[in-house]
This record gives C-alpha cells, structure tokens and sequence, in this order.
C-alpha cells in the first residue's frame, strides 16, 4: 500500500499538522489511545490496585540513581567498598543517590509483595489473566536476581558472605553442583571475578529482561483488561459503543489518582532516605560497613529482610525434617491418587514421581532438598492460576473462612521473614518447618481447599460508590 | 505461679536472656555531641592525635574538617601531620604487612567504624564509647593490655596516659543454670596509677571522640537532615495538591 498522509487545511494549527505528520509514521495517537485514553479501567478500584504503577515508579528510581551511581562506582575488589564512600562523601549529592537507590531496592520488595498479595486476594491470575501473572512472576524472579547480584557491589562483609551462601547453595546439586558453583563464581571463592560478572548482571543483562517483561505484563494486561476487587468482568456490561458501562478512561482518572499516590509513596519513600536510611540494619546492615575479608566469616550471615522468608525455607530443611518431608509427598501422591479424576497415566506418574522424591530424601543431601525447596517455594507461584478451583474469583465473594487460610498463609511467610533474620534456633527451626508446610500446603491443597465452601452471589456490575 | 503467668515472664524475661546468651559486657549508652562543633573539634584532635597513627581513615579528607568550622590553616597547623596538602586522605604510613606482625591483626580503617559497629547490643557509638573505657592491665597479654567488650584485642591501651593505669578484678561465680560451672566474672576496675584526666574528664573526652567517629563515618548526616524536612514540606503540599487534582476529576465518576 502506497504511503498516505491526511490531507489537513493549510491554516490548521501548528499542533495538529506536527501530530498528523508523526500519526502517518509512527503510531502515537493510537498506542496513546490504545493505553491510556481509550483504555477503560474498572473505576471500583481500591487502595490496593495502585501498588502496580508503584512498582514502575520504583523501577524508575532505581534505574535513573543506578545510572548516576555507575558513573562512580569501580567494580574491582581492591576499589569497590572505597568507591561507595567516595560517593557518599566527595560526589555531590552522591549520599542521596546512593541512599535512594538502596532503600530503593527494599522498596521495591515492599510494593511488589503487596502487588501480588493484591493479586492473590482478588484472583488476578485468573482467567483470562494467567499470562498477565506469569509475566509477573517471571518479574519478580528477575528482581530477586537483580538484588541478589546488586547487593555484592557495595563489597561489604554481608555482600561478600552473602553471596558466598548462596552460590554455594548451588553446589548441593548432585553430580554438576561444585562445578556449577565454580563456574558461577568464576573463581574458587567470591573474588573480583565474581564481582565484574555481579556488576555485568546487574547493570545489563537484568534490568534489560527486567523491562522487556514489564512491557510484557502491561501489555498483556491492557490486551485483556484489568480485574477488580469485585472479581466482575467489566467487559462484559458494554454500552452501545462497546465501552464498558463500569469503565473509565485509565488517563486522566487514573493518571490522576496514581499521580496522588504516587506523591504519597514519595513522602514514606523521602522520610526514610532522609531519616532513617539505615532502617535499623534492615535496609542497610550494619556488618556491611566492614569492607568484604574472605579469611574472616561473620558469625551470623543473614539476606537483607526482602529474601528471609525463602532463605527461611532452606534453613528449615534439616536432615531431622526429611521424614516429614516424606510424609508429607506421601500423602499427598495418595492424595492423588485416590481423590482426583486424572488420567490413569497421570497417576501412574504421580506416584513414580513421588516414590523417586522419597528415595531421593533419603539419599541425597538435606541442603540439597532444602535448595530445591527454596527454588519450589517461588516457583509454586507459577501454576497459581491452575490450582484455583474457586468458582469466584474475588475474595469478596468467596466463603467466609477462606480468609482465614488467606490470612494463615499471610501470616506463616511473615513468620517465615523473620525467623530468617534471627539467628537459627532449634524452636525457630521447629516453627519454620511447620511455616513451610502452610506455605507449601496453601498452593498444594488449593485444587480442594479453593473449591469448598458456598460463594456468596457475584454482582452483574462492579460495586462503587462515588467518591 | 499460674502457666499463663509463667509464660508472661518468658516473654519478658526473653530478650534479656539473649543479651546474657551473647555473654557480651553490656554497653553504656554513649552521650552525643556530633550537633556540637566545638566538641567535635576536640574528638578530632583526639583521634589525629592517638588514632591516625595506626588507624586510617581512607575514606576521609583533611579538608572535610572545615565543615567541623576549622579553618584550612588551623587544619594544616594543628593537625595535618602525615601530608602537607589538605586535600589529601587520612591513611597512614605502617603497611598492613608490619601491622600483622605487631598487632596480629592490621588495625581496621575507621571511615566507617561508628556504623560498623552497631549490633543487637547497642548502637556503633555505644560499642567505641565503652571499648575505648574498658581497657585494663593484663600481664598475659603481648601488649599488657586487655579489654572487657573486646576480649583478647590486639590494640594496646592508647588513651593510658589520659586515663592512668587500671587493672581489673575477676570473681569466680557458680553459673545457677549450670552445676559445676564456675563463670569468671567481672567484679570493678581499680585505679594503680593517676592519668592526666580525671573519670569524668576522661568519659567527656571519649565521648567526643567517639562523637567525631560518629560524624566521620557520615558527614553527610546533619545535610541530610536539614534538606529532608524541606523535601517532606514540599512533598506534604504536593500531597494537597495531588489530593485535590484527583478528588476534582473523580467527582464526576458516578
């Protein structure tokens, strides 16, 4: 097809020949359209839905003060912990930046745990918004890495430390793990080469899959719109421009609105940069001010706050707890088995499944367990929108008593959190396996537990009351 | 006692249990005086003096002492020793090599000492400011000094000829949770010779160094204070503002 260019009036103003010009070459107005004026928003929406566009503002902040810090920073072992004091003292305003972009990274943590606690309440993950999920999962593993590798680049002892756990966590794999942990690190302990690759990741390799994929998740979020708190397909009610009857243009209603919250999250965000950066050795700790000694281990290594319910996990699998591991995949392959209506194959499968988990319990490694259980205890997250069996999907609507196992399993990664900061006790490490357990059994049991109970009736339309 | 009692107790009882658990000396509180400049003039002369010696201070310039209002000749007069350009850093001439030999371990750099030391027992400031107050004689040590909040330390005791000479008096108490255990306690200090300070003058003259320590190892603070408070002021009317923006346009969502 030949190019053509609307033909406008020769005295139309100024503004509309320069949209018209840049409209015939690159979509603009239609992606602007597409994604904010003409994107219809469920106006019923709660305090909780904003923690999305709080998530991209924290992306921002961390992407613009990681820009500045990169510029001072050295990634070298002998310059490295020297370099972030060079910045929190001699670049102007370089404390500010480096301050923003740690309690950033914690932050971060903060809004995108609620984020998926909204989605988990409101069944965002439900159909048609399992890829919206996925990617948003994908997501949140991309975080956790781009933190993980960031927080060895300060080189202090807990970042050196740290680290050292952790990619030796890896060499409890069976067969490849200590070659795996080898090649990782590059060296035979954390060194300066296991810092340059760190830095590499951080700074490149992440952030670019990390903002691939939030393009990915809006974008197949606006292809299928955005649930609400009422579990009501908005869709559904159109007028008879097909515009959804309980839809408000995302701009500027919810520009708006996210612009106010936004400022909001800034004055929490500037209170703690400004006055408490520290955060009490939560968001800053306090042995990370002692410069990385490879020759000296600190005698309590703990992740920054935003990893310990996971961490928590691992430390949880002693040998002792592998028996009730056992049990546990036992009964649920019995579960299986004798409850469900899978194919014949499929249980076949289960249980030789479940028989190699067992045998391999009792013959592998408990720290090789516990990794995979870490590994699990994230990656559970992917399969969510299939375990939901719930004929509603918003927790408004759904049993009375499914709050309580929402609320059990709030509270068993809490509790999880903060056994992970505390050094291990043997009662700690008693309630943590039970904390695993709940974790592990609320998305395990979901198939059953989802299903039970009578739903309270789903409005036809969302439920709003103007403000 | 009933078991709801006894649990009450636990619970109050638990986090001193684990203080004594960490069978640490408990840290005294220490005064701060990093809002007084006069005070931090005095800590910095103090730790030119007795720590820049064999502590460096890599992270830190001469030149940042103006923002403790000393002007840069009292700077190169008083207390730029080791260099002759103000702009240089605090480092120091003993390589980490002799340091090991002599010490044992190379003395640590105190950029950042008063933050690193911070721990479940007290702030950075409480460590410093007991450590530098609980020196004592101790003959069984290479240097004759040892020290109740850092047992064993490789440092010899630098402060003495402020302090005097102390040594230190240890009871053998029967620890009640285990028979047969006898614990060494601490039982006081006594003085054996007269320092040129005073106890009083002495604890005034640690707390300002260690006050200096704690400024060191953030300049920055007290900017970044002072600049907050505008940030929240602006941030707090962008708030309003932002409040009413949205209330204006979702007044019309019915």
């Amino acid at each position: 097809m030949a190019f053509t260019e609307k033909q406008l009036a020769a005295d139309a103003p100024f503004r509309e020949r320069a949209l018209n010009w840049i409209d015939a070459r690159f979509p603009f107005t239609a992606t602007w359209r597409a994604h904010a004026a003409a994107y219809y928003v469920p106006k019923n929406f709660n305090f909780l839905y904003v923690f999305g566009s709080l998530a991209l503002l924290v992306l921002a902040i961390q992407i613009v003060t990681g820009i500045f810090l990169v510029m001072h920073y050295k990634p070298d072992a002998s310059l490295a912990f020297a370099s972030v004091e060079y910045i929190m003292r001699d670049v102007p305003w370089g404390w500010l930046i480096r301050y923003m972009h740690s309690t950033g990274a914690s932050a971060f943590f903060i809004v995108v745990y609620i984020h998926m606690l909204r989605g988990l309440l409101y069944g965002s993950y439900r159909r048609p918004r399992e890829l919206v999920w996925l990617f948003g999962v994908c997501i949140f593993l991309c975080l956790m890495a781009e933190a993980f590798f960031g927080y060895l680049l300060p080189w202090g002892q807990m970042s050196y430390w740290g680290a050292q756990v952790i990619v030796n966590l890896f060499g409890a794999i069976p067969f490849i793990g200590p070659d795996l942990s080898l090649w990782i690190r590059g060296d035979y302990v954390v060194s300066d080469a296991t810092l340059n690759r760190f830095f590499a990741f951080h700074v490149i390799a992440i952030p670019l899959v990390l903002i691939g994929l939030v393009v990915a998740h809006i974008v197949a979020l606006h292809e299928v719109g955005s649930g609400n708190p009422d579990g009501v397909e908005i869709k559904e009610t159109v007028d008879a421009r097909g515009i959804p009857l309980d839809g408000i243009p995302f701009h500027p209603y919810y520009t708006v609105h996210d612009i106010f919250v936004a400022t909001i999250f800034l004055t929490l965000f500037a209170a703690v940069v400004f006055f408490a950066p520290q955060m009490g050795g939560y968001f800053l700790e306090y042995n990370n001010f002692i410069p990385a000694n490879p020759l000296k281990t600190p005698p309590h290594i703990a992740p920054v706050w935003y990893f310990t319910p996971f961490y928590s996990i691992l430390r949880a699998t002693t040998s002792d707890f592998m028996r009730w591991l056992q049990a546990g995949v036992a009964a649920y392959v019995a579960l299986l088995v004798l409850r469900t209506r899978l194919g014949r194959k499929t249980k076949i499968a289960v249980a030789v499944v479940g028989l190699l988990l067992i045998v391999g319990m009792s013959t592998l490694d408990a720290k090789f367990w516990g990794v995979v259980l870490m590994g699990t205890s994230v990656m559970i997250m992917f399969i969510l929108p299939w375990l939901d069996r719930s004929p509603v999907k918003s927790i408004r609507y759904r049993p009375g008593w499914h709050k309580y196992v929402y609320l059990v399993f709030g509270l068993a990664f809490i509790v999880l959190g903060y056994l992970g900061v505390q050094p291990p006790t043997p009662w700690g490490a008693v309630v943590a396996q039970c904390c695993a357990f709940l974790y592990f059994g609320f998305f395990l049991l979901m198939p059953w537990w989802s299903a039970m109970g009578r739903c309270k009736p789903v409005p036809e339309r969302v439920v709003f009351r103007a403000h | 006692m009933g078991l709801l009692k006894k649990l009450l107790a636990a619970f109050i009882l638990l986090p001193g249990m684990a203080m004594a658990a960490e069978g640490g000396y408990p840290l005294d509180h220490a005064p701060d005086f990093t809002q007084n400049l006069a005070d931090l003039q005095n800590g910095a002369r103090l730790f030119v003096n007795y720590c820049l010696n064999c502590h460096s201070a890599a992270s830190m310039r001469y030149s940042k002492l103006k923002d403790l209002g000393l002007t840069e000749a009292q700077i190169k007069d008083n207390l730029l020793f080791a260099s002759d350009k103000v702009g240089s850093m605090m480092t120091v001439a003993m390589s980490p090599e002799d340091a090991k030999t002599w010490f044992g371990a190379p003395p640590p750099d105190l950029s950042v000492i008063a933050r690193a030391m911070a721990s479940d027992a007290g702030s950075g400031p409480d460590w410093l400011y007991t450590y530098l107050r609980t020196f004592y004689r101790d003959d069984t040590r290479p240097t004759g000094w040892n020290n109740l909040v850092f047992p064993n330390v490789g440092m010899p005791h630098v402060l003495w000829e402020l302090q005097g000479v102390r040594d230190a008096r240890f009871e053998d108490v029967k620890d009640p949770h285990e028979p047969g255990r006898v614990e060494r306690k601490f039982a006081g200090f006594r003085q054996v010779t007269p320092g040129t300070m005073t106890e009083i003058e002495y604890d005034k003259s640690v707390a300002d160094l260690v006050s200096f320590l704690t400024w060191m190892s953030e300049p920055a603070r007290a900017e970044r204070k002072r600049v907050g408070v505008w940030v929240l002021l602006f941030l707090a009317v962008c708030v309003v503002l932002t409040w009413r923006l949205n209330a204006s346009y979702w007044k019309e969502v019915k």
